[in-house]
């Protein structure tokens, strides 16, 4: 049998053994969360042959504040079916978090297989409000400053210094859509180049249409496993062989929003320079925010790949942004690459709060 | 007004008994009260006060707004100092089409503002009319609200506005000031009210059963794995994690498994005190539901009690839980404790 790659944190090899999400969609007018959430999930365990029954860890990544009602997390669990009584836990943020909880928890050697999922339907209310509730409470929500214009802010700053042009922009959101194509799951997908899309008005200036993702309800999960339970349950298991988490200060004014020191230390952390990135998903839901994260994780310029690392190659967030999946989704999407056999060293990014503010980076490698 | 990229694919879908799912609207609002501490509570009397005020942080790096912890090294702040009030912008953002929501009703740049003699910027909006005057690098100063209008929040500050180009202008170092000016009081607290509009997807599971309201029947769904009945259906068995299924019809009648005698008024009560919150098992449902019952003095009101539903007139139906008036007993003896042991 084939061994485990060692991780560089933690005692014990932990595996994506299998990832599954739901269609990603403007409005899915139909299904509560409830309902989103049960074939994701009747999925991601059908993949390995296991039931929720023989799952030892179960950790959930939502916001209540997307759903308009307390204590929704308690509500999906009604998805997975937990009686009699399962470890279960929650993370007020990107499933990608829930996912390292889950992955400090089976370091323990009493549990060898857990649940990740989250989800997340942004149609239900107005993201631009929702979104400034997460800064202070004090002297910046007030203002309601939506998503758009902070990220619109970084993106100034990053054209204003030099760093990028409006093209680079362009550039990104075009081969983006391109990837998205053979993405079944992806809500945007197009064939424009970047000159159409130059043609694209201002949403709020420096942000042309193109350069923001699209308004996603969605849902995802992922199965992990440690040591031998993972080879018993996948054929090519998708090893973290590093992960880290790093967060910057809730005060955006007092950040160089053109650059990613959480991300910069959370890549050092993982070990992501140890070897070459043939992957990258990068959680960059919007264009700018691409070039920041490429350059944090010290990834070559040209991101279509000839012999460097091909970025987003599922369309990313510019395709399919669910909120606190698509993290999650981005690991996924990345362990997927080396379960078909496509790659064998991958890198996955996920990220939370304002323009950036907390970055996860995990390595993961096939056997 | 919803700021958004392309848009990209729906998915609709019919309820289980195959008509449209039901969505509604859904409003939630926060009269939120928050305690400042000393740092924003200096920082919003300055503003009160018509001054930018900031902290000394680690190295002596001016912060504002100020923090009581430097937001890199965490360590405890020094003295407020008075900053600006002119700054320079170091980035900005046009909005042509503001929100209900935004601080100005015209087209505006939100921006990052330096003040001079700080080290970090802070956010507000620049009001300049046309982007075309707006730049990175430009300065800019505080338009404040009439002294008499200002009561110690963010919106004290009406908007940065640009500067007149004077030659020669030399930006103010930060000056150490105190807390609040002996004249006016601390600011303590300060109102951030919230208000968030949602609509609702009622979900395959549940629209039959709120569409069988409006017609006077309770509609619940069965799990294919342990056959229980749930009412109202969720879309899922909670115990099997599967899809419930099918249109479970039931009696409008049921037993009492349990039940508490309200007394305690609270704001938005609709209902006399006493009354009686009972848990109400639905024959031929596996689980209870919360109900009134009426008709019954409190005392009265016992576990095994048998009650029967009371509709409100067809006319005042709706697809809502008002639809049904309140439960009353059947006049059938009790049910035999063994008969709801498992639901309670």
């Amino acid at each position: 049998m084939t061994a485990a790659p060692t991780p560089r944190q933690g005692s014990r090899p932990v595996a994506v053994v299998s990832f599954a999400q739901a269609p990603n969609v403007r409005r899915d007018t139909a299904h509560n969360e409830v309902e989103l959430l049960m074939p994701v999930i009747t999925e991601v365990l059908g993949a390995v042959g296991i039931t929720k029954d023989d799952l030892g860890f179960i950790c959930s990544g939502s916001t209540d504040y997307l759903v308009g009602g307390p204590f929704s997390f308690v509500g999906a669990l009604d998805a997975v079916g937990v009686w009699p009584p399962k470890s279960e836990s929650h993370v007020e943020m990107d499933a990608a978090w829930a996912l390292y909880e889950a992955w400090v928890r089976l370091q323990e050697d009493d549990v060898d297989t857990a649940l990740v999922y989250g989800f997340g339907k942004s149609s239900m209310g107005d993201l631009g409000k929702i979104l400034a509730l997460q800064l202070d409470p004090y002297t910046m929500a007030p203002l309601w400053p939506d998503p758009v214009s902070l990220a619109a802010l970084q993106a100034r700053a990053l054209l204003d210094r030099g760093l990028a042009t409006e093209r680079d922009f362009a550039e990104v959101a075009a081969r983006s859509r391109r990837s998205a194509l053979d993405n079944p799951k992806a809500q945007v997908a197009e064939d424009r180049t970047a000159d159409e899309l130059l043609g694209d008005d201002y949403v709020v200036a420096p942000l042309r249409r193109h350069s923001l993702p699209p308004l996603t309800d969605g849902a995802a999960a992922i199965v992990l496993a440690a040591g031998e339970r993972a080879f018993e349950l996948c054929e090519r298991p998708a090893w973290i062989t590093g992960i880290d988490h790093r967060v910057e200060t809730h005060a955006v004014g007092a950040r160089d929003l053109t650059a990613s020191p959480s991300t910069a230390k959370a890549a050092e952390v993982a070990g992501v320079s140890a070897g070459p990135v043939e992957v990258a998903e990068l959680h960059a839901a919007f264009a700018p925010q691409e070039l920041i994260l490429r350059r944090a994780l010290g990834l070559s310029a040209d991101p279509t790949g000839n012999g460097s690392t091909v970025v987003n190659p599922s369309g990313g967030p510019l395709a399919a942004n669910a909120l606190m999946a698509g993290g999650l989704i981005r690991i996924g999407e990345a362990a997927a690459r080396i379960a078909g056999g496509t790659a064998g060293r991958v890198v996955a990014h996920a990220t939370s709060g304002p323009v950036l503010q907390q970055n996860l980076v995990a390595v993961l490698e096939g056997a | 007004m919803v700021i958004e990229g392309e848009q990209g694919r729906e998915r609709s879908g019919m309820s289980g008994a195959g008509d449209e799912v039901l969505t509604a609207e859904h409003v939630l609002e926060y009269p939120y009260s928050r305690s400042v501490g000393p740092a924003i509570g200096a920082f919003l009397a300055g503003l009160r006060d018509g001054r930018l005020i900031g902290c000394r942080a680690s190295g002596g790096r001016v912060v504002v707004p100020p923090t009581e912890y430097d937001p890199e090294t965490a360590e405890a702040t020094g003295e407020l100092v008075e900053v600006g009030p002119e700054g320079t912008v170091t980035t900005w953002a046009w909005v042509t089409d503001p929100a209900p929501q935004h601080p100005l009703d015209h087209p505006f740049a939100w921006v990052l503002v330096v003040p001079d003699g700080a080290d970090t910027a802070m956010l507000h909006v620049l009001d300049a009319g046309l982007p075309e005057a707006v730049a990175t690098g430009m300065r800019v100063r505080p338009d404040f609200r009439p002294a008499d209008e200002r009561v110690g929040s963010i919106a004290d500050l009406r908007a940065f506005v640009p500067t007149a180009p004077a030659a020669g202008q030399v930006p103010k170092a930060a000056t150490t000031v105190a807390a609040t000016r002996p004249d006016s009081g601390a600011v303590t607290a300060v109102d951030t009210p919230i208000r968030l509009d949602y609509h609702f997807t009622a979900g395959t599971a549940a629209t039959p059963y709120l569409r069988g309201l409006a017609e006077g029947r309770f509609v619940g769904q069965r799990c294919p794995v342990c056959k229980k009945v749930y009412i109202p259906p969720r879309g899922s068995c909670p115990t099997d994690g599967v899809a419930t299924e099918g249109a479970e019809v039931l009696a409008g009648t049921g037993t009492v498994t349990t039940y508490c005698v309200v007394n305690v008024p609270f704001a938005g009560q609709s209902i006399e005190i006493p009354y009686i919150c009972a848990q109400v098992l639905l024959d031929g449902a596996d689980i209870s539901f919360m109900a009134l019952i009426q008709e019954i003095p409190a005392a009265e009101v016992r576990m095994g009690l048998r009650v029967e539903a009371v509709w409100v007139s067809p006319e005042e139906r709706g697809p809502t839980m008002a639809s049904v008036k309140y439960f009353r007993p059947s006049g059938e003896p009790d049910a035999d404790y063994e008969s709801y042991r498992a639901y309670l």
